[in-house]
């Protein structure tokens, strides 16, 4: 047993410990932290951006390097922020609220950590090694097939990795749903966040393939010779577009449906009802899924698809409005009647929903693809994904970062700096966003380094970047508030918020099987329930018995390394076939820990009752 | 269940590759990683069937193909789908020797359809100049079908690792669900051919 248990240990086996472990949680940590540092960067490339801005004629930076932060901003703040936050709260929480012991594939769950892990380190090692990705995120051909510099391939290389982790991620979490839920939970019973979690997997799965096969052709083409973007040898740059947007579209589903499952979670407990319209939620939770893939086109309204084309796409994307209605009233009326507290995750939760709906009537306005041909390229377009990616994202990542933190790390954050942390990102927000909708409006356009002086565009743009300092000044208290939480706050307790699901009926933070006894679900908000009949924990669903448990293991580490040292190789082949040898050593070590993994049996351990029973759930 | 009853089973049950939590789990993932591939293969035949006639003044598809050629390849392919199917009947079965010929025999028919997708490719290359870089539907034509055969390779090497991995040990319910997946892998690929066999090749002669 003591093979596994965290003793009191030193840095070299705390750094080991989280480079070779498979447990959801701690993987979770890992992808916090991460996701949080890329979160930082992309934020510092946010502002730069804004202070480039911030008066007509600006020379704070050139030209060049403001395409590259505009890129980079981009790029980080999917792939590499809020995409591992979503996972960050997905491990953390999925496996606890659905009564299971661990995901099923825990080693999979850490290769899937270190692919977006090293993919993300080779996009910014762009930076230092000769100039970064300047195509914009959407990277279309011929403009990122010609950029000169090897930037673009930086972009390729690391989105491949960061993907195929994704990938992994996703497949893991439609089997932990599907097969490892405690006994009595049926599907109709998940709590919310687990069934948003179960439909973004399923778009996940069919949405990445995709941008997986247009990275490729982009590689072949920039790195290989190939012509598929190359129109004077019969190629099609317009093959891309589709091909990232098929992906493209999916992805801000597979961003914003987590985040609808957190606030339905937050609603729920901080009005003391119930979810209103549970299954209607689901259903529209499902439904957003699917017409999530029938949209894409929208993006490509200028592209000269042809009115008939157009129309159809312009159809389905209004049609997403329905469930999204649908989920917004029920929200609403969750809270009516309800007994509510402002607490600081209540507080996000509530401002999301007026600025996610601008958000979604600016995307209803967009969808008019007559309209559009105005739209398209401006700050209009700027100001309404920002509405829905940060005030639906970003605002769910932070009341899911306060209401479970207690879970994740033991210590509910102090509720005073959290609400100071958020009225400067709100207010800072919505200065920095809604001037946008007007510069749009009056025709700036998107991704131009500088605007000039006498067109009516200068107090816009000043307001924008004043409203981007009180953001920045947000983020800053938030992290405050996370360093003073864990050097002031008490312990929490199993229960701090007298939640209603399966993750608040073991300690803060669970140990690291989980559930000691696999509970028992009798219906939903399965917690409240054995609460409201005066009991205090889950009744068992198995007698107290061994535990199974996976080994922890570094090839996970080792086989993203190999990628990451390959990715240099292909990048660099183009220079000089010398470089071609990395691509050899960097496969090599990749299929050999592949090789390893197939070879080496690895049945895992068994916890026994005895030592169970013993430390009352503390071995 | 312990781990000396999943690697020395005292009876093997009817579905071995289901028979544990840790089987059903890989038999389930494994389904959706086909899903996925399933887009991966969709969006390259899309980029395909967009670039087809695009010689860029090159050879055109119709010029190119022999369909003799892509016949024998696709019987090999065929028949080794059939013997992987023998191999998992004599899995449910427990005759491991029995399993071992019939995968042997699927990676031999494998690697032999291999070789005449080399010779397909050399023959292009050197008989009509008709490369990777000479057209886009040359970029397209050698990136769907080579994205192919380099899982049937990837397919080949995977079954072999496990035949030898296993060879002195016989089935037991952790590797039963390793060989269950990996002739489903197989399945994959076979059925992927069928379609670059239609789109690619007959279409390209009759289109």
């Amino acid at each position: 047993m003591s093979t596994a248990v965290a003793q009191k240990k030193g840095f070299g086996a705390f750094m080991w410990d989280y480079l070779t472990t498979v447990d959801h949680k701690k993987i979770a940590h890992l992808y916090l932290v991460a996701g949080g540092l890329f979160f930082l960067l992309g934020g510092l490339e946010a502002m730069i951006i804004r202070i480039q801005l911030i008066k007509p004629d600006n020379e704070f930076i050139s030209a060049g390097l403001y395409n590259e932060m505009i890129t980079m901003h981009g790029t980080t703040m999917i792939f590499l922020a809020a995409m591992p936050l979503l996972f960050a709260l997905m491990n953390a929480v999925v496996p606890l609220q659905i009564g299971a012991r661990d995901v099923a594939f825990p080693f999979l769950n850490s290769l899937g950590f270190w692919l977006f892990f090293f993919g993300g380190l080779i996009l910014n090692f762009s930076w230092f090694m000769g100039g970064a990705p300047d195509a914009g995120w959407t990277a279309y051909a011929p403009l990122s097939t010609t950029s000169p510099t090897h930037g673009v391939d930086f972009y390729v290389m690391g989105l491949q990795i960061s993907g195929a982790g994704t990938l992994i991620g996703g497949i893991n979490f439609l089997v932990t749903i599907v097969n490892m839920r405690a006994p009595g939970m049926s599907y109709m019973r998940m709590p919310l966040f687990t069934w948003t979690v179960f439909v973004t997997s399923t778009l996940i799965l069919f949405a990445f393939p995709a941008l997986t096969v247009g990275l490729f052709l982009m590689m072949f083409d920039r790195m290989f010779g190939s012509v598929f973007f190359d129109v004077a040898s019969g190629g099609n740059v317009i093959i891309w577009e589709h091909l990232f947007w098929i992906f493209g579209h999916p992805e801000v589903y597979i961003l914003i449906l987590p985040v609808f499952g957190v606030f339905s979670e937050v609603f729920s407990t901080f009005s003391k009802k119930r979810l209103f319209g549970y299954s209607a939620m689901v259903f529209a939770t499902v439904l957003i899924g699917f017409l999530g893939f029938m949209v894409w086109a929208h993006h490509m309204f200028t592209t000269g698809m042809g009115p008939v084309a157009n129309s159809i796409f312009a159809v389905t994307t209004m049609a997403i409005a329905v469930p999204t209605g649908i989920k917004i009233f029920n929200w609403l009326f969750t809270m009516w009647g309800g007994t509510i507290r402002m607490t600081t995750a209540m507080l996000w939760s509530v401002a999301f929903i007026p600025t996610f709906t601008i958000g979604g009537m600016t995307g209803v306005m967009l969808a008019a693809a007559a309209a559009d041909y105005q739209y398209h390229d401006t700050y209009f377009v700027v100001a309404h994904f920002h509405y829905v990616i940060v005030g639906g994202v970003v605002f769910g990542i932070f009341a899911a970062l306060h209401y479970w933190w207690p879970k994740m790390f033991g210590k509910v954050l102090n509720e005073k700096l959290g609400k100071w942390a958020f009225w400067p990102f709100f207010i800072g927000f919505h200065l920095t966003f809604f001037i946008q909708h007007f510069l749009g409006l009056m025709g700036m356009p998107r991704r131009y380094w500088k605007f000039l002086d006498g067109q009516g565009l200068d107090t816009g743009n000043l307001i924008s970047t004043i409203g981007a300092f009180f953001m920045a000044l947000g983020v800053i208290i938030f992290l405050w508030n996370v360093i003073y939480t864990a050097m002031k706050e008490p312990k929490a307790s199993a229960d701090p918020f007298d939640g209603r699901t399966l993750e608040w009926s073991i300690p803060s933070p669970p140990p690291f099987y989980n559930f000691k006894q696999t509970p028992l679900v009798r219906g939903l908000d399965a917690l409240w329930i054995e609460k409201s009949e005066g009991k205090k924990a889950m009744t068992p669903a198995e007698p107290l018995g061994d535990i199974h448990m996976p080994y922890g293991s570094i090839i996970p580490f080792v086989m993203s390394f190999g990628l990451f040292i390959a990715g240099f190789g292909f990048i660099y082949q183009v220079d000089n076939p010398v470089w071609l040898s990395l691509v050899f050593i960097g496969m090599g070590i990749t299929l050999g820990s592949m090789f390893v993994r197939s070879v080496k049996d690895d049945l895992g351990y068994h916890i026994h009752k005895e030592d169970l029973e013993k430390g009352d759930g503390q071995v | 269940m312990s781990n000396e009853d999943i690697l020395n089973p005292k009876q093997m049950p009817h579905e071995p590759e289901k028979a544990t939590l840790e089987g059903k789990n890989k038999f389930l993932g494994f389904w959706f990683f086909l899903g996925g591939e399933t887009v991966l293969f969709a969006s390259l035949f899309g980029t395909y069937l967009a670039l087809n006639d695009s010689t860029a003044g090159g050879p055109g598809t119709e010029e190119l193909f022999g369909l003799e050629l892509v016949f024998v390849m696709t019987m090999l392919l065929l028949t080794s789908s059939l013997t992987s199917v023998y191999a998992m009947y004599h899995m449910k079965n427990n005759n491991f020797s029995k399993m071992m010929v019939w995968l042997g025999v699927t990676v031999a028919l494998g690697f032999t359809f291999l070789g005449f997708e080399i010779y397909e490719f050399y023959h292009y290359i050197h008989e009509y100049e008709f490369t990777f870089r000479s057209s886009a539907l040359g970029s397209a034509f050698y990136t769907l079908v080579g994205f192919h055969g380099g899982h049937v390779l990837f397919g080949l090497l995977w079954i072999l690792t496990l035949m030898g991995r296993n060879a002195k040990r016989g089935l037991n319910l952790y590797n039963a669900p390793k060989f269950y997946i990996a002739s489903l892998y197989w399945h994959f690929i076979d059925v992927v051919w069928v379609f670059i066999f239609t789109v690619v090749y007959l279409m390209g002669k009759v289109g």
